[in-house]
């Protein structure tokens, strides 16, 4: 095994113990076709699965009856990489957006983003944030699909942090790290996923070179 | 929160949280699944080493807080925040006040900050008209429900599932399910609204990093993405000692932080955020954006030379998750605003001494958790000095005041014990325990049998006793303390005859007294500094080779406290170092020292199993040791359950608070049982009382001898020479 296979293995096993689903792409394009399946196969609203049902207060309800469409959110993506997914997305009548994720809080089916590096040790994303629409497509989504080039994959954080105090030099900057899906365990100590962000994590390994 | 005026009102309280079946159950299997988890988490690092990196790191930081400050405010204000200092809480609540009402907010939504709760900003903002909403899942149960967290990482850790499904119900209006799941996603929709409503976000932080002016947040839920996000203002709250220089010191403690907290070997989410960021609901396209910096008198607290430390707390929660008495009966007992060991100490600094009068004697000084925690706290240490200060300031109670003189004087503390021997004679109906002891002494202690004290103390009987020993390979002076001496002298005795024979000359220098730790817990340092002294004059170090203790509590006082108690002497610093050093445990000795084997016993495989003392396993760090020599020792070794966790004695505590010590001594025999042991051993006179007290009352026929005895029991005959 390469250092890289090595790599690979050992942030799949350690992004997998946290919950996340791991696979892998040789070229963006398989990214999106995935990201479109996954969407295509998705229930409209898995909240569904927790309970659209479930009877809520006046006011939550009525910002859930907003949503109709299912919807993929790929505000990082560069004009044709974003044109190629749209299409993609269009055959399938899957709605694609980038901007004013704020017109969509009750929530989107997958938020699609692109990573800045991983770190192996804890199964860890890192995600430069300061565009505010990529930063809403990592928390209101219901999937967030993330692809991480190979060649940013670091073993540990103290490998990283030359590029991380980078990211914290940036003025204005907002760095997410995000590992698995976003969970609870405030009842009861009982884990739940999903509870303000993603209930599924996607990492798509690219192999980038 | 604390609301009781003295311990009687305080002792009310906890008897009653020790009456809450579900919580006792949820804090119990709390306790032992966290210790599984936190081993797993931390599995194959040097977690010694990197809890010793944390607390430099943090000292250095805490000893230049206002250099940091002024270099954050420096960085940060040039990424456009605007940066704050709140010298008090309300200070900081009126700050942020101030600034809702300039930016013309209404509705406020808030992530997890232990710092707001301690200002009780919620209180403040409502009352100045503001909707809050805490929006971390365990908080917005106990906002519901408008009481305190009970846990610094899990605030709702006591309520159950149903509780939770009757309050969403009350909330929706709706019935709700009692389905954990559900009642999650209840809670993420209803609060959605909220998010989307809101104009300010108020977030605590982990860290605030110097060097780039950022802040860090290390959250699970990701609510705290949310609220640092969509409001169009957002203000952090941040305690002075949140102050680090570095990335690098930052990353650091979050190899620790999430591994000790929760067993995580991150947490789902860290958040970085330098100045103002986007936010299209903004109308400059950019948010407004503050931090707040609170004193409250951190400042102070970072020039004092012995409670600095407490500054380095990184509010893992740890200490409380491991600790004997906040099992019993949860954070709102055990803590007013901050809870658990940290709890205790930072109660007294930010709320005050009323606050912490009673919670500060609550605490058995087990170790537990000064052994966990992230930052290298010697928490009980720390407990019992806050004790003695409020002693100091408000001076102790008649009958704490009348022991600590007693204390004070070997004579006079003697002369009383003889007395009481005397005095016991009608209760004791001629067997080891008291037996017929008035209602008035015995109310509350009726959980364990009493001993008797002996017929003769050890020092009496020591000339007599005293073994001639010709060539001597090693000179060792014994020091029995309290209970060896007058309680429980054959335990002694049993020590001398396992040493008799093996060219051990032994002393025992008759002017040492009690070794003072009894006045330590009792919060009188003065005292525990003239009985140290006393013992360190009597027993001049230079002329043996150790000092022997068969008391696992006094050995760990004479070898840990004894330097601070007496460092600052002049006089006496080199002696006391010497003396320190030379003080060995019992089974240490015949393990390391005298190097017994397997052919000096002939056991006749008892099923045996052991309780490890706080004082000996966590105070000296002794752990293989005792257990060694009893498989050596030909006893058929029975591990139980938790044997390291405490037997709920510690001396005075177990009198001061017998409900807990009752039901902490209940579990740990309850394991024992379980082991299916006939002979429990152990190395602490102390645990011996309690132990064998407990399995006394229960009419329970297992044997509880000290170590020493267990050997003596099955020496092989040494030939004469
Ligand atoms: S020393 Fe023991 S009893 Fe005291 S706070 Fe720490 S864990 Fe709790
Ligand atoms: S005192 Fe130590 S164990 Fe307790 S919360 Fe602070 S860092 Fe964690």
């Amino acid at each position: 095994m390469t250092n890289m296979d090595e790599l690979v293995t050992y942030f799949t096993q350690k992004a997998q113990a946290v919950s996340a689903v791991v696979a892998e792409v040789n070229e963006l394009r398989q990214a999106f076709e995935y990201t479109v399946d996954l969407c295509d196969r998705k229930e409209a609203c898995q909240l569904l699965l927790a309970g659209c049902e479930a009877p809520l207060s006046p006011a939550a309800g009525e910002l859930c009856q907003r949503r109709q469409d299912k919807i993929i959110a790929a505000p990082g993506l560069d004009a044709a990489n974003y044109q190629e997914l749209d299409t993609l997305c269009r055959n399938k009548g899957l709605t694609l957006i980038r901007d004013d994720l704020r017109g969509y809080l009750a929530g989107i089916d997958i938020g699609l983003t692109v990573i800045d590096y991983g770190i192996a040790e804890t199964g860890t994303l890192v995600l430069n944030s300061n565009n505010e629409e990529v930063r809403l497509a990592t928390m209101i989504s219901e999937i967030h699909v993330a692809v991480l080039p190979k060649s940013r994959l670091r073993q540990s954080s103290t490998d990283l942090e030359k590029e991380l105090e980078a990211m914290m030099r940036m003025r204005p900057g907002y760095t997410a790290f995000i590992t698995g899906a976003s969970r609870t365990a405030d009842i009861e100590r009982v884990l739940a996923l999903g509870v303000h962000g993603p209930l599924e994590l996607h990492i798509l390994l690219w192999e980038d070179r | 929160m604390q609301t009781a005026s003295d311990v009687k009102e305080y002792r009310e309280e906890l008897r009653q949280a020790l009456d809450n079946e579900f919580l006792r159950q949820a804090m119990d299997s709390f306790a032992v699944a966290y210790r599984a988890g936190r081993a797993k988490a931390f599995a194959g690092m040097d977690v010694d080493g990197l809890i010793r990196e944390i607390a430099q790191a943090k000292d250095d930081s805490i000893s230049r807080l206002d250099e940091l400050y002024d270099e954050f405010k420096r960085n940060a204000e040039a990424a456009g925040t605007k940066v704050h200092l709140a010298e008090t809480a309300e200070e900081a609540n009126q700050i942020i006040a101030g600034i809702a009402a300039a930016a013309g907010v209404k509705q406020i939504v808030k992530s997890k900050s232990m710092t707001s709760e301690e200002t009780q900003l919620n209180r403040h903002l409502e009352a100045g008209g503001y909707e809050v909403t805490e929006t971390d899942l365990g908080e917005f149960i106990i906002q519901l429900r408008h009481e305190g967290p009970t846990h610094m990482v899990l605030p709702a850790i006591h309520l159950s599932r149903y509780q939770v499904a009757d309050l969403f119900s009350e909330v929706t209006r709706q019935k709700q399910d009692v389905d954990i799941e559900r009642l999650v996603k209840v809670a993420r929709r209803e609060l959605r609204p909220k998010f989307a409503a809101a104009d300010m976000g108020i977030s605590g932080a982990n860290f605030a990093i110097a060097r780039t002016g950022t802040i860090a947040l290390v959250t699970n839920e990701g609510n705290g993405r949310l609220v640092t996000t969509l409001p169009r203002v957002h203000v952090a709250l941040v305690g002075l000692d949140k102050l680090t220089p570095t990335l690098s010191d930052a990353l650091r403690i979050i190899k620790a932080l999430p591994r000790n907290a929760t067993g995580q070997a991150i947490t789902s989410y860290v958040t970085w955020i330098t100045g103002p960021n986007e936010c299209v609901a903004s109308p400059t396209g950019k948010k407004e954006m503050h931090i707040v910096f609170l004193d409250n008198g951190r400042r102070d607290l970072a020039h004092d030379p012995k409670f600095a430390q407490v500054l380095r707390c990184v509010r893992c929660g740890a200490c409380a998750n491991v600790c004997p008495i906040y099992r019993m009966v949860g954070g709102h007992q055990y803590g007013h605003i901050y809870i658990g060991a940290i709890g205790l100490i930072l109660t007294y600094f930010f709320h005050g001494r009323d606050k912490a009068k009673n919670l500060v004697q609550n605490c058995i000084s087990c170790g537990a958790c000064k052994a966990v925690c992230s930052a290298g706290i010697d928490l009980p240490e720390l407990i019992k000095a806050v004790h003695a200060r409020i002693q100091d300031e408000t001076g102790s109670s008649l009958s704490n005041t009348l022991l600590a003189q007693a204390l004070k004087s070997r004579r006079l503390f003697h002369v009383l014990l003889r007395s009481a021997k005397l005095l016991q004679r009608p209760f004791t109906g001629g067997g080891p325990y008291l037996r017929h002891l008035p209602h008035m002494f015995a109310k509350d202690q009726s959980f364990r049998a009493l001993p008797a004290l002996a017929d003769k103390p050890f020092r009496d009987t020591w000339e007599e006793a005293r073994p001639r020993v010709l060539n001597p390979k090693w000179r060792v002076a014994l020091f029995s303390g309290c209970l060896h001496d007058f309680v429980f002298p054959e335990q002694l005795n049993a020590a001398v005859k396992v040493m008799a024979g093996r060219d051990v000359a032994l002393d025992f220098p008759l002017d040492q007294s009690c070794c003072g730790l009894p006045a330590l817990m009792m919060g009188q340092a003065a005292v525990a500094g003239d009985v140290a002294r006393q013992n360190v004059m009597a027993i001049d170090p230079s002329k043996f080779d150790y000092i022997l203790t068969t008391c696992a509590s006094c050995a760990s006082h004479l070898k840990k406290a004894y330097p601070t108690l007496l460092g600052h002497d002049p006089q006496l610093a080199a002696r006391v170092a010497e003396f320190s050093t030379k003080v060995i445990d019992f089974s240490s000795f015949v393990q390391d020292v005298l190097k017994l084997e397997q052919a000096d016993f002939i056991g006749d495989g008892k099923k045996t199993a052991y309780h490890a003392p706080c004082h000996l396993c966590r105070g000296l760090g002794v752990v293989a040791a005792p257990r060694e020599l009893i498989g050596k020792a030909g006893l058929d070794y029975r591990q139980s359950e938790e044997e390291d966790v405490c037997c709920g004695f510690g001396g005075t505590y177990s009198t001061k608070f017998p409900e807990l010590s009752a039901q902490i001594l209940k579990k740990k025999l309850d394991h024992v049982v379980q082991s299916g042991a006939e002979l429990l051993v152990t190395d602490c006179p102390g645990c011996i009382l309690q132990l064998r007290g407990g399995l006394e009352r229960r009419g329970d026929a297992i044997q509880v001898r000290h170590i020493a005895e267990a050997l003596a029991d099955v020496l092989t005959e040494i030939p004469a020479k």
